[in-house]
């Protein structure tokens, strides 16, 4: 048996069906993957997403600290509480050994980083905090909800308290803000608008219950990764790992190159490898039958070089498979994938297919 | 729990086979294989006219989560296919049994099917691997 989110009721009684994902027993779906699919991108669906990790970072040397560890400037949150920014936390090769969230709160910063790569998260931030005067802080009694959809921001408001609400309405894309024990944020990984909630454990289960009564749909793992798919996020394992520079996943706009002299880990080695050229993930498309997975060899016409398929799925919104590859950077607009034995054409576009619940393909 | 029929017979990999009065065979996948896939999004059965062994593989069934070959459980020749499946897979999720059945097969040597397992065998099966 692996952990169990405070929500781990709630999933049973909603008819969740429960897999292993990185240690957690967690909900893959409630039934139909594809019907929670739609309600994300029509309507509204949450999500527990508890499993994940949040470290806070307080002390006189966190802004520094930080613009040492990520790859992304905290900088960019000065004087902007409440702000958001995603970054890749990298090794000394420029690897990703997370991609994360970081938060800037009045007491120092937040971050959120992935639950499968929670222990060596925690052992390289505490590694890389000798000579800051930093602390960090688990928080892991908190739950957290991501209620996404055009219609989630609304539905959470029926569900909260009039202050909670208010907070909501306050909240700009990208930013969040603490009330009481919670933390709201407007934030997500679906390509819609939305809220994920950090909040006491022991008060999920009653806010999970209001949730519902206002109608927002419990939604698992499976919607989380097609919806994440359909808007070209990146899924640490997946896109990228400590073998994977940023700038071959997609994530050369994390990387904050000025000012010149911040010297972040990894900076040396991506700025050699930018000038020298990397390859570069692409999103595919495929109209015929047929649907393209992960690991799947990406043939690129007039190339020796090969690419390989790093997350593929059949698209619920699109109703035709979609996939993200790393390709060779002279790869242009077509290639061929082979499915069992048979070259199916695809077209290469922008990792970005779905958002707010239009087609961008 | 997942349903299992008695009047059919099943394969270990999730295949169940169903003689009908006029002695052909007809094919899909169990209630317990459509819960496992998730959505099914393609089916790709063998063409009308082809030949199928029993044993060997027939088809793909494409769910949102995974591809899974799909196997005959008798040797003959495929008489029908399910065309609703085209633009109806979910069928196979909604009605495993019945409207969600693959293909049809009219068999060279019916008694291929006395290795196939009976309801309790599979039963059996399921769990074992659970």
């Amino acid at each position: 048996m692996g952990h169990k989110t405070p929500l781990y009721q709630s999933h049973i009684d909603a008819g969740g069906k429960m897999v292993d994902f990185g240690g957690w027993d967690m909900p893959i779906n409630y039934g139909s993957q594809i019907e929670e699919h739609h309600k994300v991108r029509h309507s509204a669906g949450m999500f527990d997403v508890s499993h994940m990790t949040v470290v806070d970072v307080t002390g006189a040397d966190a802004r520094a600290y930080l613009r040492a560890l990520l790859a992304n400037d905290v900088a960019k949150l000065d004087g902007k509480p409440g702000k958001a920014l995603y970054s890749g936390m990298l090794n000394e090769k420029g690897g990703v050994i997370d991609d994360l969230i970081v938060y800037n709160l009045e007491s120092g910063y937040r971050v959120v980083v992935n639950c499968a790569t929670r222990d060596k998260d925690l052992a390289w931030m505490e590694k890389q905090a000798a000579g800051f005067d930093i602390s960090l802080t688990e928080q892991a009694s908190l739950a957290m909800i991501a209620i996404q959809g055009p219609e989630a921001i609304e539905r959470t408001k029926q569900a909260a308290t009039p202050a909670q609400a208010a907070v909501i309405d306050a909240l700009a894309v990208f930013t969040g803000q603490p009330t009481d024990e919670w933390f709201i944020g407007r934030t997500g990984y679906t390509g819609e608008d939305g809220l994920e909630i950090m909040l006491p454990g022991d008060q999920a289960p009653a806010f999970w219950q209001a949730l519902l009564a206002s109608g927002v749909a419990p939604c698992g793992l499976g919607a989380r990764d097609t919806l994440r798919l359909e808007a070209g996020m990146n899924l640490y394992g997946h896109e990228m790992d400590e073998t994977t520079l940023p700038l071959a996943a997609n994530m050369g706009w994390t990387i904050a190159w000025e000012p010149a002299d911040r010297d972040f880990i990894g900076r040396a080695a991506l700025a050699s490898a930018r000038t020298a050229g990397t390859d570069k993930l692409v999103g595919l498309v495929l109209k015929e039958r047929g649907v393209l997975r992960a690991g799947q060899t990406v043939v690129i016409p007039g190339c020796d070089q090969a690419g390989v398929i790093t997350s593929g799925t059949f698209s619920p919104t699109l109703g035709y498979s979609i996939a993200m590859a790393r390709v060779p950077a002279a790869a242009g607009s077509d290639a061929t994938v082979e499915v069992r034995n048979k070259q199916l054409p695809v077209s290469i576009v922008k990792p970005n297919f779905v958002r707010h619940g239009q087609s961008l393909i | 729990m997942s349903e299992i029929r008695s009047e059919l017979k099943y394969l270990p990999s999730h295949e169940w086979a169903r003689v009908e009065e006029d002695g052909t065979v007809t094919i899909g996948i169990t209630d317990h294989a459509q819960s496992s896939l998730g959505d099914v999004v393609y089916v790709e059965t063998p063409e009308v006219g082809a030949s199928v062994s029993a044993g060997e593989e027939a088809g793909v069934v494409e769910s949102v989560k995974a591809a899974s070959d799909i196997y005959s459980p008798v040797s003959g020749e495929v008489i029908a296919i399910n065309d609703a499946l085209e633009d109806e897979p979910e069928q196979v999720n909604s009605s495993p049994f019945d409207d969600g059945w693959f293909f049809k097969v009219k068999p060279s040597d019916l008694s291929e099917l006395d290795d196939a397992l009976d309801a309790d065998g599979y039963q059996a099966a399921i769990e074992a691997d659970e």
